[in-house]
């Protein structure tokens, strides 16, 4: 949207600034209210913070994730160097939840990229299409919709094997029926606007302006519902991997450490608090951030 | 309406279809079989116990005759536990998810409407914003997290709980609701907290609506304003979640079934998924996906009973 809104050149920069009275975009408005919300900056910085330990913390850690230590078994927090304590293997805490933390990002991150790819395309291809297209592929949605979808992310990887790749793919489609519907309806309105009839009396092909003119203006109502699928597939892959199903040893995630963090809460109850406490900071940032951003590019829903 | 219901009949049957066939599929997809075990079989062996469940014939014919099958009711035999069937396992388990769920879902719909509601008259008050916080650490805690700290206090700290398992048939009710409060307690939370959400934003809209505006000019009671009212308007988008709570504590109660150790659908689901049960797993997909598509059904003609606005077509 901003390369639209964004003066084209140097001169027409200086030329804004100078003008007395300098337009105010929608977009200007909603980078405004999202930074007045507390909350949502307050889990902006929290997510940056976490994002940066997530890919440098592991090459700061003093231990390796996956080094074994005989002598520190079940170390308690700060001692033998273990600023988390150490797990039945003598592994430091840390350097396993930094671990974990970029693996659940990414899986987050990766996964609703590929929810995001398969929403968009079908839900702003039904729309546009209409007609009987759209009822059918609507219809598609709904079945997928009233299916127990976890028993199949579930049956995916019990069938083939605890594949890292796999477990994007299926979670990621899985997730994709919700942004179907909001890209669909968002289509069917933008479908009505003056500047798609322009591109069509122009010639435009329908691929051309799919992808051209309709993709680029959905992206409000996506990237909100992006930065809350983040969350929930996070969620999902924390799940498989506390049901044994999803990250395998010794690489791990949020989710398994805090399933092995279970299993020995008694003798080490470090190993199961600390991994949650990130897991439940990682999700409440997002979902701040998530709330925030409706509020801010919608506001006519508070 | 009843075209609307046969319609909808209409879609859940090619939707169960759909189930049967991916369940089907997948899991004979799956690498290895039921039968490789901690000992390996003697090859013959392993031949005659896969013709004794017809597993030697071609697929096709394997996949004919099991939605055969189904359509008769009948989901086979487990192939891991001996001379049970896979509805026998249904019938052994799914009564104690389903009082489980039951009581987590009662649980989420009186806590999570009284948080709303109350938020919702305290909107921007020190109650709202406690409400709301609540609300949001339910939606952050995912079940797996709460459950264990849950026990770490409750059971090993406190003992005031056991850590696990179901009651026996024996135990009175005094002292069997003991094994059951922690589990419903945790299955329910997330509910609450979306509940209260749905709830408090309902009320907040309803409240500044005509109809509540004329029933306080009647001079009716505050009380009686806000009950019999507000909050009967403020509580339909409640009746369209219905479906996907069920869906939400179905998830759930895989996990806590795991977590307290009791005997329901959802671990014999887990365990049967991870020893490639193929029979155990199919039937357990197809009860979960007829159970939910029931519900969004039962949601769908609730809402039009309940609101004249929307009419069924």
């Amino acid at each position: 949207m901003s390369t639209i809104l964004a003066p084209g050149s140097r001169e027409g920069a200086a030329a804004m600034q100078t003008a007395a009275i300098k337009g105010r975009s929608l977009w200007d408005d909603a980078r405004r209210r999202l930074f007045r919300n507390k909350a949502a900056v307050t889990g902006m910085i929290v997510l940056a913070t976490l994002v940066l330990l997530a890919i440098v913390g592991p090459y700061l850690a003093p231990f390796r994730f996956d080094q074994i230590n005989k002598n520190d078994v079940w170390a308690e927090p700060l001692q033998a160097g273990h600023l988390l304590g150490a797990d039945a293997l003598g592994r430091d805490l840390l350097a396993r939840l930094l671990i974990g933390l970029r693996v659940s990002l990414a899986v987050g991150v990766v996964a609703t990229f590929v929810s995001l790819v398969i929403g968009v395309l079908w839900g702003s291809v039904a729309g546009y299409a209409g007609g009987r297209v759209d009822e059918l592929m609507m219809r598609i949605v709904d079945i997928l919709y009233s299916l127990p979808f976890i028993f199949f992310v579930i049956l995916l990887m019990v069938t083939f094997g605890k594949n890292f790749i796999l477990m994007f793919v299926a979670i990621g489609a899985v997730e994709w029926l919700t942004m179907a519907r909001i890209v669909r309806g968002q289509t069917l309105s933008l479908k009505q606007r003056e500047f798609i009839e322009a591109a069509q009396a122009a010639g435009l092909r329908r691929g051309a302006i799919l992808l051209r003119h309709i993709v680029p203006n959905l992206l409000g109502p996506v990237v909100v519902y992006v930065t809350l699928t983040i969350p929930g597939v996070i969620l999902a892959e924390s799940f498989l991997s506390f049901l044994g199903l999803g990250v395998q040893e010794p690489m791990t995630s949020l989710g398994a450490l805090i399933s092995h963090g279970a299993q020995e809460m008694e003798l080490a109850p470090w190993l199961l608090i600390f991994p949650s406490m990130v897991m439940v900071v990682t999700l409440m940032a997002f979902n701040f951030i998530g709330d925030g951003l409706r509020d801010a590019i919608d506001p006519k829903d508070r | 309406m009843l075209r609307f219901l046969f319609r909808r009949l209409l879609i859940a049957i090619p939707t169960l279809f759909v189930v049967v066939t991916l369940a089907f599929f997948m899991m004979r997809a799956a690498p290895g079989n039921p039968f490789i075990g901690e000992r390996r079989l003697a090859p013959e062996v392993e031949r005659n116990i896969m013709a004794k469940y017809g597993l030697d014939r071609p697929l096709p014919v394997q996949y004919a005759d099991y939605v055969g099958g189904v359509l008769h009711g009948d989901f086979g035999p487990s192939l891991k536990y001996k001379n049970k069937s896979v509805l026998q396992i249904i019938r052994e388990g799914f009564p104690k998810s389903l009082l489980l769920g039951s009581l987590a879902m009662t649980l989420a719909a009186v806590l999570g409407v009284s948080l709303g509601v109350l938020a919702a008259l305290r909107q921007n008050k020190g109650a709202d914003y406690f409400a709301m916080s609540l609300a949001i650490l339910g939606v952050c805690i995912p079940t797996f997290v709460t459950a264990p700290l849950l026990v770490l206090l409750f059971a090993s700290t406190l003992g005031v709980v056991p850590t696990a398992g179901w009651p026996a048939p024996t135990q009175s009710l005094a002292t069997a609701w003991k094994y059951l409060i922690l589990p419903v307690v945790v299955l329910s939370l997330p509910q609450i907290a979306i509940i209260s959400r749905l709830i408090r934003a309902g009320m907040i809209e309803v409240m500044r609506s005509n109809y509540v505006r004329t029933a306080r000019a009647k001079g009716l009671p505050e009380s009686s304003v806000v009950l019999r009212h507000a909050l009967r308007g403020a509580i339909l988008p409640l009746v369209s979640y219905l479906g996907p709570a069920t869906a939400g504590v179905i998830t759930g109660s895989l996990v806590v079934e795991q977590i307290f150790q009791l005997p329901g659908i959802g671990k014999a689901f887990v365990t049967s998924a991870l020893q490639r049960d193929y029979t155990v797993v199919m039937g357990v997909v197809i009860l979960y996906a007829g159970l939910i598509m029931f519900l969004n059904l039962v949601a769908d003609v609730l809402y039009a009973m309940l609101d004249p606005r929307v009419r069924l077509s």
